[in-house]
């Protein structure tokens, strides 16, 4: 559904993306994922059509965002990062607005409603606050029943409310059948939104992956800790080869190591006759393994 | 200009319950823009005095000066209140067009709507448009009530070469637009907007006469002035107001800086 080959990007001498190759599939939300200046935003502003690549190709729905803007706008919801609307425009004006524009538009009461903006329909933008503007952005993003959605920095300045609530309306259109492009800097929320993740940085794609595709690679994919009221040797924990770091916090040892590595550190802990109390074994967080990607570049192969 | 606002469907249609309204019944994307910004620019009431109803306080007021009523031998006979029938008329388009429209395309810039309007199958041309047409519908409805308070109190004559009056009055809200549109497209923020409106609109509101009209003004000051736009705009309103075919010089001088700097603006203007 969208298809980004080579693309590349500079201002100047900046180099905003170097070489991202990205290939979405019908119905599958994407996240892209990077630190600040990662390119992630000029990447999908290229998409939008914002844009003019200096060199590679993009297509959305087989159109180039650059030729065929009139009839990517009708399949697009872009929701941008840092966009206002009008001081004085109210929220149901705004929607009003938005629905003219399109063919088929949702009746945007029920939009307004699912975004917990009801209370809020007459009310100028201005007025609002960040967190509304916010959603009152992803709104207008969906109001024209777009097949491809991108929502750059979806929940920033969201209440943990708000941001369940918008969540929730990502899980929609992907039970719905559309394409989501979601940037983020939230680990959480790609991983639970997500089917596939890629990472930027330097302008590349350092890492495409499914969620725990992506965690199960990491050094840490479990994480096992315990406490113990002997004395434990970490140093011989660290010496198992499964294991990547060792560290005691707050009175529990935590060890971090890839698959299996907790039945390695439990066997090593019967040997040395301790007795783990209150043990857990979780998976790794996905902060992790983008860390790892973002941190070792040279070493990963983009 | 203004009737298209009201086409288009109601604007109380309920909400949510009209998914399958015919394709013709809707509001096209054009006439939701416009209407949309009528709405906004209701309730711009700072801008709203300035244009529709300031020049024709000023008007009111200069009618009482005693002088100004008395028929001057060196004007040809016309009284100073008949000269700042047309002076008012030019301060509208000012007020308009540098004064007031400027800051909210800058803004409108500045803040990504316009670029956030990129996304959508609307072309934010068509926000441009609906402010430029808003904006020239508030100087016509100043015009109309200027010119009526003053034939009613001042007993100033309604224009009496109304074709020429009219040919005059649109060539001088082009070259005022010409002029805001270049003070949008040069500067690069908002604020930046208002201080460059701010340093134009006075040589401008000097040049149209608000604090002496052209006509009574002699000399080199004179000779500058009518090759200013503004300038050869006052002289031409005045004419034609008397009844006279305007001088063909002064039409060609506001057209030529209308032209000019509306190509300059174009060139300039950045969409973000």
């Amino acid at each position: 559904m969208i298809s980004i080959s080579h693309l590349r990007k500079a201002y100047g001498d900046t180099v905003a993306v170097d070489d991202v190759s990205l290939e979405v599939a019908a119905g599958e939300v994407m996240g892209i994922l990077g630190p600040n200046g990662a390119g992630k935003t000029t990447t999908v502003e290229c998409v939008a059509g914002l844009r003019v690549p200096d060199s590679g190709t993009v297509r959305v729905a087989g159109l180039d965002p650059r030729t065929d803007r009139p009839e990517l706008t009708r399949v697009l919801g872009v929701q941008l990062q840092e966009s206002r609307l009008q001081p004085k425009i109210t929220v149901a004006e705004a929607m009003r607005l938005w629905s003219a524009l399109y063919a088929d538009p949702v009746p945007w009461a029920g939009l307004v409603e699912r975004l917990g903006l009801e209370d809020q329909a007459g009310s100028r933008f201005r007025d609002l606050s960040g967190g509304q503007q916010q959603r009152l952005s992803i709104a207008l993003a969906l109001v024209g029943r777009p097949r491809v959605v991108i929502l750059d920095e979806l929940s920033t300045g969201l209440d943990p409310r708000a941001r369940r609530e918008v969540w929730q309306v990502v899980r929609d259109l992907r039970a719905d059948g559309v394409t989501v492009l979601l940037v983020t800097h939230a680990m959480e929320e790609a991983q639970q939104l997500c089917d596939r993740i890629a990472i930027i940085d330097h302008g590349r794609v350092r890492a495409l992956d499914t969620p725990d595709g992506l965690i199960s690679e990491a050094s840490a994919a479990t994480v096992t800790s315990f406490t113990a009221e002997e004395p434990v040797d970490l140093e011989s924990l660290r010496a198992l080869a499964s294991v990547s770091s060792v560290r005691t916090d707050a009175g529990r040892v935590v060890v971090e190591g890839r698959d299996g590595a907790a039945l390695e550190v439990l066997e090593r802990l019967a040997r040395q006759q301790v007795t783990p109390h209150g043990l857990r074994v979780v998976d790794g967080t996905l902060d992790t393994a983008y860390l790892q990607l973002t941190d070792t570049r040279e070493e990963t192969p983009a | 200009m203004s009737t298209s606002t009201n086409r288009g469907t109601t604007p109380g249609t309920a909400p949510g319950t009209s998914t399958a309204t015919p394709a013709a019944s809707r509001t096209s994307p054009t006439a939701a823009v416009v209407r949309t910004e009528a709405v906004l620019f209701g309730r711009e009431l700072g801008s709203l005095f300035w244009i529709v109803l300031f020049p024709t306080i000023l008007l009111v007021i200069l009618g009482f000066v005693p002088d100004f009523t008395e028929p001057d031998p060196a004007l040809g006979g016309q009284r100073v209140i008949d000269l700042y029938a047309s002076v008012v008329v030019v301060l509208a388009t000012i007020m308009a067009a540098v004064m007031a429209m400027p800051s909210v395309i800058a803004g409108y810039r500045e803040s990504g709507v316009l670029r956030r309007l990129r996304t959508t199958p609307v072309h934010p041309a068509a926000l441009l448009g609906a402010q430029v047409a808003l904006h020239a519908a508030a100087v016509l409805g100043s015009v109309v009530l200027a010119l009526g308070t003053a034939r009613v109190l001042h007993d100033v004559p309604l224009p009496g070469a109304v074709g020429w009056y009219a040919v005059a009055l649109v060539l001088t809200t082009a070259a005022a637009f010409s002029v805001g549109a270049v003070v949008t497209a040069v500067s690069a923020s908002a604020r930046v907007v208002q201080t460059v409106g701010t340093v134009v609109i006075f040589p401008l509101m000097f040049t149209s006469g608000v604090w002496m009209p052209v006509q009574t003004m002699s000399g080199w000051l004179r000779d500058v002035v009518v090759a200013t736009p503004l300038g050869a705009a006052s002289e031409a309103l005045n004419d034609a107001l008397h009844g006279l075919r305007p001088d063909l010089v002064d039409l060609a001088v506001v057209t030529g800086w209308a032209a000019v700097l509306s190509l300059v603006a174009v060139r300039l203007f950045r969409w973000e």
